[in-house]
C-alpha cells in the first residue's frame, strides 16, 4: 500500500485539490493549526505596533518580564481549560467548572486557615497538606455528582452544569461566608505553587510548570490510551461508540470525575497565583476556558480537536489582555476581539467538518 | 426436498418476542444459520429484520425467548457479550467513528496495548502494531484502495467506509458475521466489492447473515433466503426453489409455503 503513485479517484482528487481545500484538509488533520496561525500574527501585529511604530507601552510585550507575567497568568484559564477540552470532546460543555474550582479552593483555604467567620469552623485548623488534599477529593466529588446526574438520568450536560454551577457558588456562600482567605493567613504549602523558578531571563511558577506538565499528561491520555481514543469515539458518535462494545455511560462518567481531578488541581494552584482564596477570584472564568478551547479549534459539537490547541487559545486570549491594555486601549476592546475569535473559530470548525480529503 | 441433517446451527433463535411499547418488534421468531452458510433475511419495512439481528448481536435484549450459539443458550447484554463468542456485526447505521483513523476503528473496543510496563502502568496504545495488522485485514480482504491506514474515516468514500466496517467484522477470528443492508447507501462497483467481500468471509469458512432489500443481491450471494414478516418467520426457501417474485409475495404475505416445501436445513 505504498503512495507513491495516486491509486484511486481520490487520491487523484486530492492531486488536483485548490489551495482552499489544500489549507481545508490541513486544518481538518491539525486543529490547532489555526490557532497557532492566529498567535503568531498577534505576535507579528503587537510586534510592528510596539517595536516599529511605537504604540503606547506596547514594546514592553516582549520584555522577559511581561512575558514571565503573562506565562505565570495563563495558569488559571491553562489548566481549567484541560478539564473542559475533555468535557467538550464529548459533545458536552461544563458551566460549572469555575464555581466547582472556587468551592473546591475555599474548601482548602477554609481547613488550613482558622477563622471565626465560617460555618466550617469545627473542622478548622487542618494540616495543610491534608487540606489540599480533601480539597482535591471534593472537586472530583464535585465532577463526580455533574457525571452522575449526566448519565444517570440521561440530563444535558448545559443543564446539570447550569444546576451545579448555581448549587456550588451558594455552597461558597454558605458554608464559608464569602470571605476572602489571604496569602499571608495560610501556611507556606497553601502557596507551594507560587514558588518561582528561573529559567533563563523568564521567571516561572511551579504552578506553571504543573500546568505544562498535565497538558503533556493528557495530551498523551488523549492520543495514546484507549481511554482516550474511546473519548473521541464518544463524542464523535455515541450510538456507533455503543455498537462497537464501548461502554459510554462509564466513558462519560469517567470524563467528569477526571475533569474534576484537574479543577481540584486548578484550585490550588489559584490559590498560589492570587495569593488568597476569594469566592470572587475569576468571575469570568467559566466562558473564558470555553473560550480557550473554542479558539483552540475543539468543536463544540465533540470529538474534534487537541488539547495542544486549547493550550494555543489560552495563550492567545492572555496575549490579546496584555497586548491591548499595553497599546493603551480600553478592556472593551477585548472583550470585543474575544468575541469576534469565537465566531471565527467557530466558522472555521463548520468549514473543516465538511472536508473531503 | 427436507433432508435430515445432523448439523448444528451455529446461531439458533427460538420463539424471540420483543416489543417497543406497543410496537411488536419480534413475534415469536425462530432462526438458524448453519456453519459455512450464507443465509439471507428479507422483509418487508419494519418486518423485524433489524431488530432480529439486534437480538442476536447483543444491541438489544429480547423479552422473551432463547437464543443458542453452537447449541449454547446465550443470554447477552452487550455487543461485546456477542462478539465474546465470535458473532461480529455491521449495522445499517455505519457503527464507525468517522473522526477516528481506519486503524482506530478496526481496533475500537478492542485496543492493543504495548507489552510491559509501558502497557500495564501507562495504558500506553501499540499503535504501530494495530495499524500493521489493520493493514493486514485489509489486504487479506482486498481492500487494497485506501491511501493510507491513518486516513481519517470521515474522508473515506461510503464504499470504503463500509470495506473498513466489513474488515472490522471479519478480522478478529469471528465465526458468525452479520451484515445489516451493506449495500444500501452504495453505487454498483461498490456494493459488488462489497458481495464480493462477503464471498471471501465465507470461502474462510465463516457464517454470514445478510439483511438486504435488494432481490438480485440476494439471490446472487445466499444459500438460503429467510422471508420475515410481521416480526416471525413466514419462510425459509433456497434461490434455486424459488423465484425472485415468490420470495416478494412470500414477504407481502400474498403467498405462503407449506414447511416440506421450505428449506430449513443447510444446503452447504
Ligand atoms: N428503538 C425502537 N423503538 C421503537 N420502535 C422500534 C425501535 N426499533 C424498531 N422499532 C419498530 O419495530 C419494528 C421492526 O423494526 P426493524 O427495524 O426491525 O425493521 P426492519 O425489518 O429492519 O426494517 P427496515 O427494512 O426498514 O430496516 C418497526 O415497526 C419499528 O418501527
Ligand atoms: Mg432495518
Amino acid at each position: 500500500m505504498s503512495s507513491t503513485a495516486p491509486t484511486t479517484a481520490a487520491d487523484e482528487f486530492a492531486h488536483r485539490a485548490t489551495p482552499m481545500q489544500k489549507v481545508q484538509s490541513s486544518l481538518h488533520r491539525y486543529p490547532w493549526l489555526s490557532p497557532l496561525v492566529v498567535l503568531a500574527l498577534l505576535l507579528v501585529i503587537f510586534g510592528v505596533l510596539g517595536l516599529v511604530l511605537g504604540v503606547g507601552d506596547l514594546e514592553n510585550l516582549f520584555k522577559p518580564g511581561t512575558i514571565s507575567l503573562m506565562l505565570q497568568q495563563t495558569v488559571i484559564i491553562g489548566t481549567l481549560a484541560i478539564a473542559q477540552t475533555l468535557v467538550i470532546l464529548t459533545a458536552g460543555i461544563d458551566l460549572s467548572i469555575g464555581a466547582i474550582m472556587v468551592f473546591a479552593q475555599m474548601f482548602m483555604a477554609n481547613l488550613a486557615v482558622y477563622t471565626t467567620a465560617s460555618n466550617v469552623t469545627f473542622m478548622a485548623g487542618q494540616n495543610p497538606v491534608l487540606a489540599v488534599f480533601i480539597g482535591l477529593i471534593v472537586a472530583t466529588l464535585a465532577g463526580g455528582l455533574n457525571g452522575f446526574l449526566i448519565v444517570r438520568f440521561n440530563l444535558p450536560p448545559f443543564i446539570v452544569t447550569l444546576g451545579t454551577l448555581s448549587i456550588f457558588t451558594a455552597l461558597t456562600l454558605i458554608l464559608f461566608k464569602a470571605r476572602t482567605i489571604q496569602g499571608k493567613e495560610m501556611p507556606d504549602f497553601m502557596l507551594l505553587m507560587s514558588t518561582k523558578l528561573e529559567i533563563g531571563p523568564l521567571t516561572f511558577t511551579l504552578g506553571l510548570i504543573v500546568m505544562l506538565l498535565l497538558y503533556v499528561l493528557f495530551a498523551y491520555i488523549l492520543r495514546g490510551t484507549a481511554w482516550g481514543t474511546h473519548v473521541y469515539a464518544v463524542g464523535d458518535d455515541p450510538a456507533a461508540a455503543e455498537l462497537s462494545g464501548i461502554n459510554v455511560k462509564r466513558v462519560l462518567f469517567s470524563v467528569y470525575v477526571v475533569a474534576g481531578v484537574v479543577i481540584g488541581i486548578a484550585a490550588w494552584i489559584t490559590i498560589g497565583r492570587t495569593a488568597a482564596a476569594s469566592p470572587n477570584v475569576a468571575p469570568e472564568i467559566n466562558l473564558e476556558t470555553i473560550t480557550a478551547v473554542v479558539i483552540g479549534g475543539t468543536s463544540l459539537f465533540g470529538g474534534r480537536g487537541r488539547l495542544l490547541g486549547t493550550l494555543l487559545g489560552t495563550f492567545i486570549i492572555i496575549v490579546l489582555d496584555f497586548g491591548l491594555s499595553l497599546a493603551g486601549l480600553d478592556q472593551a476592546y477585548r472583550v470585543l476581539a474575544i468575541g469576534v475569535l469565537v465566531i471565527a473559530a467557530v466558522a472555521v470548525d463548520q468549514w473543516i467538518r465538511k472536508v473531503k480529503v | 426436498m427436507t433432508t435430515t441433517s445432523t448439523t448444528q446451527p451455529i446461531v439458533q433463535a427460538k420463539d424471540l418476542n420483543k416489543s417497543f411499547g406497543r410496537v411488536i418488534g419480534l413475534a415469536d421468531c425462530n432462526f438458524e444459520l448453519y456453519p459455512g452458510e450464507v443465509i439471507a433475511v428479507v422483509g418487508d419495512n419494519g418486518a423485524g429484520k433489524s431488530t432480529l439481528i439486534k437480538c442476536l448481536s447483543g444491541a438489544l435484549t429480547p423479552d422473551s425467548g432463547e437464543m443458542h450459539i453452537d447449541g449454547e443458550e446465550v443470554f447477552f447484554k452487550s455487543t461485546n457479550d456477542s462478539r465474546a463468542k465470535g458473532v461480529e456485526t455491521v449495522y445499517q447505521t455505519l457503527a464507525v467513528a468517522p473522526v477516528l483513523d481506519i486503524s482506530e476503528n478496526l481496533y475500537l473496543g478492542r485496543e492493543i496495548r504495548k507489552k510491559g510496563i509501558l502497557g500495564t502502568v501507562f495504558r500506553s496504545l501499540d499503535k504501530k502494531r494495530m495499524r500493521k495488522e489493520a493493514m493486514q485485514s485489509l489486504n487479506d480482504l482486498g481492500v487494497l484502495t485506501v491511501q493510507s491506514i491513518t486516513q481519517s474515516v470521515e474522508t473515506l468514500s461510503g464504499g470504503q467506509r463500509q470495506a473498513v466496517a466489513v474488515a472490522r467484522a471479519g478480522a478478529f477470528g469471528s465465526k458468525v458475521v452479520i451484515l445489516d443492508e451493506p449495500t444500501a447507501a452504495l453505487g454498483v462497483n461498490e456494493s459488488a466489492r462489497v458481495l464480493k467481500l462477503i464471498r471471501d468471509l465465507r470461502d474462510r469458512g465463516m457464517s454470514i447473515i445478510l439483511i438486504s432489500h435488494n432481490m438480485p443481491q440476494v439471490f446472487d450471494v445466499a444459500d438460503r433466503i429467510h422471508v420475515q414478516r410481521l416480526g416471525r418467520r413466514a419462510a425459509v426457501v433456497t434461490p434455486q426453489s424459488h423465484q425472485m417474485n415468490d420470495v416478494v409475495s412470500i414477504m407481502t404475505g400474498a403467498m405462503t409455503v407449506p414447511e416440506d416445501q421450505q428449506q430449513l436445513t443447510p444446503v452447504r
